[in-house]
């Protein structure tokens, strides 16, 4: 299945380092990244393919927010298709 | 990755707009539950109700954790208790309350209904024992909610079983007095109940449905204010369109979640209702909708005008983006369950007159709205037969779910808590409606010709 991760807060040095570290280690592919900063925040999205995730969806998601926490932003992994039913026909 | 935007949208909804699932709401029909043997009826029912909803919870916070969007409440509705209950010889069913609420209790769900009653023309025995019992069921009870439908388009008013449901609603009011009443925030009563309606309290599964089924309700009350605040003082058309927009994207996310829940569940999936369902929190609310259209103050001149277009447009953007819209599916205008109503009702621009007619434009009626403690039965019966011939003239599902707060007096105020809120305690008119209500047997159906 493919998952948006959604991390946004105040920017600063390793930000992506930290979240990628995780994915790698759980064996999360990332397809794509986009990244700006948006009203002095740092806002990313990654497109990301969890077929081969060695733990569950939750474990992930609480492992994303740990790590999130430590360097101060939110982390957010969400199933690709809750996107694609609001704004795609 | 073009779509960075939508997604931003989307996860701004949530966020910041309180996007939200409002229930998944299992429906099980209990027809298979009866029994001449009170105790053993019981236990058919509490083994189906856990044996069904076993999952309900799990499934709903996986499908939270998967999208990414909060799933408030999982409920659980059922068939019209009266009408299982009454194949025993009970002369009370307090003890069916209990063990549903026992059953709702052992898998986890936030509410329960269907301890309810349909009297739109006529009591059959299990009907009068059924009502008898709500008081002391509501006393006795946590999670139960129970309905009345005293009215039809297609059968008229039963103001015999309107007198009565004035005498519960005191009696429920007084029973639970050390809790605010809150026994009738868990009542409600209806003219044209739907029979897959997700919400509480007037929630119940149909006999026409399927053994079980899942409905699910959104919500999103302030996702459709915060898209109103981009178009300030452009025409009535761009509003219009505005909220459709919104509602078809808020429609397809519970869609998406409906559908999953089904799957998961291996449940049919039933309806998905379009209501915007209001919170006490800020930023939830369908009076601050009303406000941003250009009303002051939720009350004011052209509120109900308002209201009309906002729930049409609710409908029509959410139509096309699920494929079975049903349950009640409009906008919510429940008092103490907005906090932009709240404020209304404190400002002096919101009376109970004024929710009456706001109550003819959209789903579903007065709504949690706390009166004097000392307001006569016969008052709180008119108040329902007015808003029940509202429903029957106009053929839509009307409501009552009022609560004679006891002890209290206008002005005062009674806090709830979680999603029920808080409310004003709102005066009523001082006039008798005594004579009116004594009168009893039925207000026939109305012609469905000649209308004006």
């Amino acid at each position: 299945m493919k998952a948006v991760i959604t991390v946004i807060g105040k920017d600063k040095i390793g930000i992506i380092s930290k979240v990628t570290t995780v994915l790698s280690k759980e064996k999360v592919n990332i397809l794509d990244i986009s990244q700006t900063i948006l009203q002095d925040y740092f806002t990313m999205l990654m497109l990301v393919d969890l077929t081969k995730l060695n733990i569950s969806l939750n474990q992930l998601n609480n492992i994303l927010n740990k790590e999130g926490k430590k360097v101060g932003v939110s982390v957010k992994i969400q199933h690709e298709d809750i996107f694609n039913a609001m704004h795609k026909l | 990755m073009n779509e960075f935007n939508k997604i931003m949208e989307t996860i701004k909804m949530i966020e910041k707009e309180n996007l939200d699932i409002r229930t998944i709401t299992m429906g099980i029909s209990l027809l298979d539950c009866c029994s001449s043997d009170g105790k053993e009826s019981r236990q058919k029912i509490y083994d189906k109700i856990t044996k069904k909803a076993e999952n309900l919870v799990k499934v709903g916070n996986q499908i939270e954790t998967k999208y990414g969007i909060p799933i408030i409440n999982k409920r659980i509705s059922v068939t019209p208790i009266s009408l299982i209950a009454q194949a025993s010889n009970d002369t009370n069913y307090v003890e069916y309350a209990k063990v549903i609420d026992k059953a709702a209790k052992t898998v986890g769900v936030d509410f329960i209904g269907g301890f309810s009653s349909l009297v739109q023309k006529g009591y059959s025995k299990g009907d009068k024992l059924l009502i008898d019992s709500i008081p002391q069921a509501l006393y006795e009870t946590e999670k139960l909610c129970s309905s009345v439908n005293i009215g039809d388009t297609k059968s008229g008013i039963n103001m015999d079983a309107v007198k009565h449901m004035g005498e519960i609603i005191k009696k429920t009011a007084y029973l639970t007095r050390n809790n605010n009443s809150i026994g009738c925030a868990k009542l409600v009563v209806f003219s044209n109940a739907v029979e897959d309606n997700p919400f509480m309290a007037g929630a119940f599964h149909g006999v026409g449905e399927a053994d079980s089924v899942i409905n699910v309700g959104v919500s999103g009350p302030g996702v459709v204010k915060a898209a109103l605040e981009k178009v300030k003082g452009e025409s009535f058309d761009t509003v219009s369109e505005t909220i459709k927009k919104t509602s078809f994207k808020i429609t397809r996310a519970g869609q998406l979640v409906a559908n999953e829940a089904s799957k998961l569940l291996d449940v049919p999936f039933g309806i998905l209702d379009l209501s915007l369902a209001p919170t006490p929190a800020v930023g939830d609310s369908v009076a601050r909708i009303l406000e941003e259209i250009g009303i002051e103050n939720c009350g004011g001149h052209g509120t109900t005008a308002a209201l009309a277009l906002l729930n049409d447009a609710v409908k029509k953007g959410g139509i096309m983006a699920s494929s079975h819209v049903g349950g009640l599916s409009g906008a919510f205008i429940p008092v103490s369950e907005d906090e932009g109503m709240i404020n209304a009702v404190k400002a002096g621009s919101l009376n109970i007159e004024k929710l009456e007619a706001m109550t003819c434009v959209c789903s579903v009626g007065l709504d949690m709205i706390a009166i004097p403690g000392d307001t006569p039965s016969s008052t709180i019966s008119a108040i329902i037969a007015d808003e029940a011939a509202i429903g029957v003239i106009n053929k839509k599902t009307t409501a009552v779910r009022i609560i004679p707060a006891y002890g209290k007096t206008a002005g005062d105020e009674i806090k709830f808590g979680g999603l029920l809120g808080k409310a004003p305690i709102m005066a009523v008119s001082k006039f008798s409606s005594e004579n009116f209500i004594q009168r009893g047997g039925r207000i026939p159906a109305p012609v469905h010709s000649f209308k004006n």
